[in-house]
C-alpha cells in the first residue's frame, strides 16, 4: 500500500517536474543558440517571465471565432500534459507509465495537431487556414514515420510500453542494434518537424507566409497563447526525452530511494542538455529548407524507420 | 562612352508630329524636346522602336496648361520629352501600351494632377487612397497643402483587385500591417495551393505628400526634404536634389564637396547590402550569417557616425557642396576599415557559399526574366542581375566617377542568388572606389555659395544610389523657392518586377524574393 502512494506521489511529483522544467529547457535552447551565434543571451528565466506576462494578459479572441478557438489551449496543453504524465523522466515503472503506451502518445500528438489546425481554420484568416493546411501536409508524412520508429522499438523490446522498452533496455546492457541506429535517426528527424524547428519550420520567425505552426496560432493572445506556447515548450521537452531516455536509459531511477532518483534526475537533466546543444549547432548550421522539400525530408525519415524495422527482421531476429 | 546618335534618328522619325529640339542646359545630361500633345501616343511608339528606356513621366500644373514630361534613355543618352495639355481638358494619349513601365508613374500623375491618359490599358487609381476625394487633384496649384483632410479618414477597401477563379484558387490578402517592422504596403495573393498564379501590390500607404511639401522651399529645405523620402537612400536622394539644384542655378560644388559626397554615397551603398544580404539569409532562418551581418553593419554605420556625424548620413550633403568635412584622420581609417571589412565578408561568405541548404533556396527562387526587366525598365541590382547592363556612374558620369573607374557587375540568371551575387560584387566595386576616393580626396572648400536661381530655371539631377537610378527634377520659381521638385526612387521600377518574378514561386518563398529586391515604400509612394 505504502509503496503503491509513494509511486503515485512520485508520479504526480514528475509529471510536474516536466511540466515546470519544459521551458527552463526552452531557455537552455535559445541561450545556447545565442551563444553559438555570438549574441549576447537572454536569462535562462526569460521564458518563465514571458509565460508569465502571457498569463496575464487579456485575450483577444476575433469576433467571429467559435467555442474550438476557445478550446483549443487547453485541448493542447491538456493533451501535452497527459502525455507528458505517461513518459519515464527520472523514473521507470511509475503506475502513470502503465496507462498509457507509446501509440496513445502518438494520438495524443495527433488530438493536439488536430485542434490546432482547426482553431487555425475556425477564426477565418489567410494565415491560419494556410498554417494548418501546411501543418497537415507535414503530418501526414510525420505521423507514420514517427510510428514506424516506435513498432521498430517495440518488436525489439515485445512491448509497446515505454517503461517495458526501457527496462528491456536496461537489462540488455550495451548492445548495438543498427534496427535503433535507423529508428533513432528516423525518430529525430521527426522530432525536429514536430516541433517546428529548422530546417522544416522556424519558430522565431515574424514571416507570416513561411510559418507553418506559428500561422496557425497568430490569432492567438494572452492566457491563450500563453498555454499553447507552454504546451509547444512541453512538447519540445517530450521528444527530447524520449531520444534520451528510450534510446539511452542509462542513469533512470529503477528504485524508488533518494540516491537512485537524485541520480536519475542528474543524469536526464544532462541528457537534456547535451541534446539541446546537438539541436542548436543542428539548426545553426543550416537554413531552413523549402516547403516541398519537407515532404521528401520526412519521407526519408519514414524510409530510415522502415529500414530500421526491416534490420530489425532480418537481422536481429531468429 | 554615351552616345546620343539615336537622338537625332528619334527626333528624324517624329518629323511631322511637331516635334522640336529645345535649349535647356540645366536638364544636362538631357536633351529636351517640345512635341504636341496630339503625337505623345507616336513618341511612345517610335521611342520603344529605338529600344529606349522609359526612365520616369511627371506633370505640372501650369495654370492655363498642365506640362507633361516623359524621360527616355539609351545608352547612357537620356532624352526628356515634353507636351503641354489643357488645364480644362487634360487628356493625353499614353506610353503604358508600348512601355509596361509607364504604368504606375501615369496613374500617379492621374490621380495627383487630374490628367486622364486616354488609352491607359488599366487606369485604376494608384496613390490616391481615400484620404481626398476623386475630384480633388493635390498638386494642382489651387489645392492647399494642408488638403482637406476628413474627420477620419475612410478604409481603403474598394479597391478593384484582379480576381483569379478556378477550383482550387485562394486569395491570400497580406498587410498593409506586417508582422515584422517594415512599412506598410498590401499585397493580394491568388494561389493554387502553394503555388503563386499572381501577385498584385497595393502601395500608397506611406504617401506623403512629397512633391507638394517641396512648392515654395527653399534649396536647403528641398535637400532636407530630399533626404527623407527613403530614410536608407538619404545620401543619394538628397545627391540627386542638390545635383538638380545646382544645374539650374549653374552652381557647381567644389571638388573636395564632390569627392565626399560619393564617399558617402559609397557608404550608404555598402551600409544597405551588407544588411540587406544579412536580412536574405535571416528570411531563409540561417541567423548565422544574418547576425554577423548585421554586426558589420552596424559597426560601419558608427563610423559614419563619427565621420559625418549620423549613421545614415541624413542632412549631411547641402545645396552647393556638404556640411560637415572630413577630419583628416579618416583617411587612413576608412581605408584600413574598407579593407578588414572586404576580408571579413569574404570570410563569412566562404562559410555560407559551402552551405547546400541556403544554395538550395536562393537559386532558381524569383526568377526575373531579362525580357521582363527590359519592359520595365529595372534599374539597380534588380535590373544588373538580370541582364540591364547600366550604372549612372559609369554610363552618365557625374563628378567625381568622371575620373573614377566604375566597374559594373552584371548577371543574367535573375534569381535570388543573382540579385545577391551582384550586390556582393557591388561592394568590392564600391570598396575599391572608396579607396581611390580616400586616395585622390581633393583639398579645397566644401561648399560653394548659393546665389537663389533664376525663376524658371530647372534642372535635372541623375545619381547611382543603392538601389539603382535616382532621377530628380526641380523647378525654381520666384525668390529662389521651389516651384516643382519630382523624385523617381529606383523602387518604381522594381516594384512591378517583384510582381512578375513571384509567379510560378511558391507563397513561402515571397519573404526572400521581396527581400532581395527590397523595394522602398516610401520612395514609392513619395
Amino acid at each position: 500500500m505504502d509503496h503503491y502512494l509513494t509511486a503515485w506521489l512520485l508520479a504526480a511529483a514528475q509529471t510536474a517536474l516536466f511540466v515546470a522544467a519544459a521551458p527552463l529547457l526552452a531557455g537552455w535552447v535559445k541561450r545556447v543558440k545565442c551563444h553559438m551565434q555570438n549574441r549576447a543571451a537572454p536569462p535562462v528565466a526569460q521564458v518563465y517571465r514571458d509565460l508569465a506576462k502571457l498569463f496575464r494578459k487579456q485575450p483577444v479572441i476575433a469576433e467571429n471565432a467559435s467555442w474550438v478557438f476557445r478550446a483549443t489551449p487547453y485541448i493542447v496543453f491538456g493533451a501535452m500534459l497527459l502525455s507528458a504524465a505517461a513518459i519515464p523522466l527520472v523514473a521507470v515503472d511509475l503506475p502513470t507509465g502503465a496507462i498509457a503506451d507509446v501509440i496513445v502518445l502518438v494520438g495524443f500528438a495527433a488530438l493536439a495537431r488536430f485542434f490546432t489546425a482547426l482553431a487555425g481554420l475556425d477564426i477565418g484568416t489567410a494565415f491560419g487556414g494556410m498554417g494548418s493546411s501546411r501543418e497537415m501536409t507535414v503530418a501526414a508524412l510525420a505521423e507514420p514515420a514517427m510510428l514506424m520508429a516506435v513498432f521498430t522499438l517495440s518488436m525489439t523490446a515485445n512491448s509497446t510500453n515505454l517503461s517495458a522498452v526501457i527496462n528491456f533496455n536496461l537489462d540488455a546492457g550495451l548492445v548495438l542494434r543498427p534496427s535503433f541506429l535507423f529508428a533513432l535517426s528516423g525518430f529525430a528527424m521527426v522530432a525536429v518537424a514536430e516541433t517546428g524547428r529548422i530546417p522544416v519550420d522556424n519558430p522565431a520567425t515574424h514571416l507570416e507566409l513561411t510559418m507553418i505552426h506559428e500561422a496557425m496560432i497568430l490569432e492567438y493572445s494572452g492566457r491563450h497563447l500563453g498555454l499553447i506556447e507552454w504546451a509547444n515548450q512541453i512538447k519540445l521537452m517530450i521528444y527530447a526525452v524520449l531520444m534520451a531516455n528510450v534510446f539511452w536509459p542509462w542513469g533512470i531511477a529503477r528504485e524508488f530511494t533518494a540516491p537512485a532518483l537524485a541520480l536519475g534526475a542528474v543524469a536526464i537533466a544532462a541528457k537534456l542538455a547535451l541534446l539541446a546543444v546537438a539541436l542548436v549547432v543542428w539548426e545553426t548550421v543550416m537554413a531552413k529548407m523549402r516547403l516541398f522539400r519537407v515532404p521528401q525530408f520526412l519521407g526519408f525519415a519514414l524510409l530510415l524507420s522502415l529500414l530500421g524495422m526491416l534490420t530489425h527482421v532480418v537481422l536481429e531476429t531468429g | 562612352m554615351s552616345t546620343d546618335a539615336w537622338i537625332g534618328g528619334l527626333m528624324e522619325s517624329l518629323s511631322g508630329a511637331g516635334a522640336t529640339a529645345e535649349q535647356a542646359p540645366g536638364l544636362s545630361p538631357a536633351r529636351l524636346i517640345a512635341i504636341d500633345p496630339g503625337a505623345w501616343g507616336v513618341l511612345g511608339e517610335v521611342a520603344a522602336r529605338h529600344g529606349c528606356r522609359w526612365v520616369a513621366g511627371w506633370g505640372e500644373d501650369m495654370g492655363e496648361s498642365i506640362r507633361i514630361n516623359a524621360c527616355f534613355e539609351k545608352a547612357g543618352a537620356y532624352l526628356l520629352a515634353r507636351t503641354a495639355v489643357p488645364r480644362a481638358h487634360p487628356v493625353l494619349p499614353s506610353h503604358t501600351p508600348v512601355f509596361p513601365a509607364a504604368d504606375r508613374p501615369e496613374r500617379h500623375t492621374q490621380d495627383l494632377l487630374g490628367v486622364s491618359f486616354s488609352d491607359h490599358p488599366d487606369a485604376r487609381r494608384w496613390t490616391r487612397h481615400q484620404a481626398w476625394k476623386t475630384s480633388e487633384h493635390p498638386l494642382r496649384r489651387n489645392f492647399p497643402v494642408s488638403g482637406h483632410p476628413p474627420e477620419k479618414t475612410p478604409p481603403d477597401h474598394q479597391y478593384p483587385f484582379l480576381l483569379a477563379q478556378g477550383s482550387g484558387v485562394c486569395e491570400i490578402p497580406v498587410g498593409p500591417v506586417h508582422a515584422g517592422i517594415i512599412e506598410p504596403g498590401h499585397f493580394r495573393f491568388q494561389a493554387v495551393g502553394e503555388t503563386v498564379l499572381n501577385l498584385e501590390q497595393r502601395l500608397g500607404y506611406v504617401h506623403k505628400g512629397i512633391e507638394k511639401l517641396a512648392e515654395g522651399r527653399d534649396a536647403e529645405g528641398l535637400a532636407r526634404l530630399a533626404g527623407r523620402i527613403s530614410g536608407d537612400s538619404t545620401v543619394a536622394h538628397a545627391w540627386a536634389a542638390c545635383m538638380a539644384m545646382e544645374k539650374a542655378g549653374n552652381i557647381t560644388a567644389p571638388p573636395r564637396a564632390a569627392w565626399l559626397r560619393a564617399l558617402m554615397c559609397e557608404r550608404e551603398r555598402v551600409a544597405n547590402h551588407l544588411g540587406d544580404i544579412g536580412a536574405m539569409l535571416n528570411d531563409i532562418a540561417f541567423s548565422f550569417g544574418f547576425y554577423h551581418f548585421a554586426r558589420l553593419r552596424e559597426d560601419w554605420q558608427r563610423v559614419s557616425r563619427e565621420a559625418f556625424g549620423h549613421r545614415f548620413m541624413m542632412d549631411c550633403i547641402v545645396p552647393g557642396g556638404v556640411a560637415p568635412d572630413l577630419p583628416p584622420r579618416f583617411i587612413a581609417a576608412m581605408r584600413d576599415e574598407a579593407r578588414a571589412l572586404r576580408k571579413q565578408i569574404g570570410k563569412l561568405m566562404a562559410i555560407i557559399n559551402d552551405l547546400p541548404s541556403v544554395a538550395d533556396r536562393v537559386r532558381g527562387a524569383g526568377v526575373l526574366k531579362p525580357e521582363y526587366a527590359r519592359a520595365l525598365g529595372c534599374v539597380g541590382y534588380v535590373g544588373r542581375a538580370s541582364g540591364m547592363d547600366s550604372d549612372v556612374r559609369r554610363d552618365a558620369p557625374y563628378p567625381p566617377y568622371d575620373r573614377l573607374q566604375v566597374a559594373v557587375p552584371v548577371h543574367h540568371y535573375g534569381d535570388v542568388n543573382a540579385r545577391a551575387r551582384t550586390r556582393l560584387e557591388e561592394m568590392a566595386v564600391s570598396f575599391d572606389l572608396i579607396e581611390a576616393l580616400l586616395a585622390g580626396l581633393p583639398a579645397g572648400p566644401i561648399r560653394a555659395p548659393w546665389p537663389p536661381p533664376a525663376a524658371d530655371a530647372e534642372g535635372l539631377g541623375l545619381v547611382e544610389g543603392w538601389r539603382g537610378e535616382i532621377l530628380s527634377f526641380v523647378r525654381f520659381g520666384a525668390d529662389g523657392r521651389i516651384a516643382r521638385f519630382f523624385a523617381r526612387d529606383p523602387s518604381w521600377t522594381t516594384w512591378p518586377a517583384l510582381e512578375l518574378l513571384i509567379r510560378d514561386n511558391i507563397v513561402p518563398d515571397f519573404p526572400l524574393c521581396n527581400k532581395s529586391v527590397n523595394g522602398s515604400y516610401s520612395g514609392h509612394d513619395l
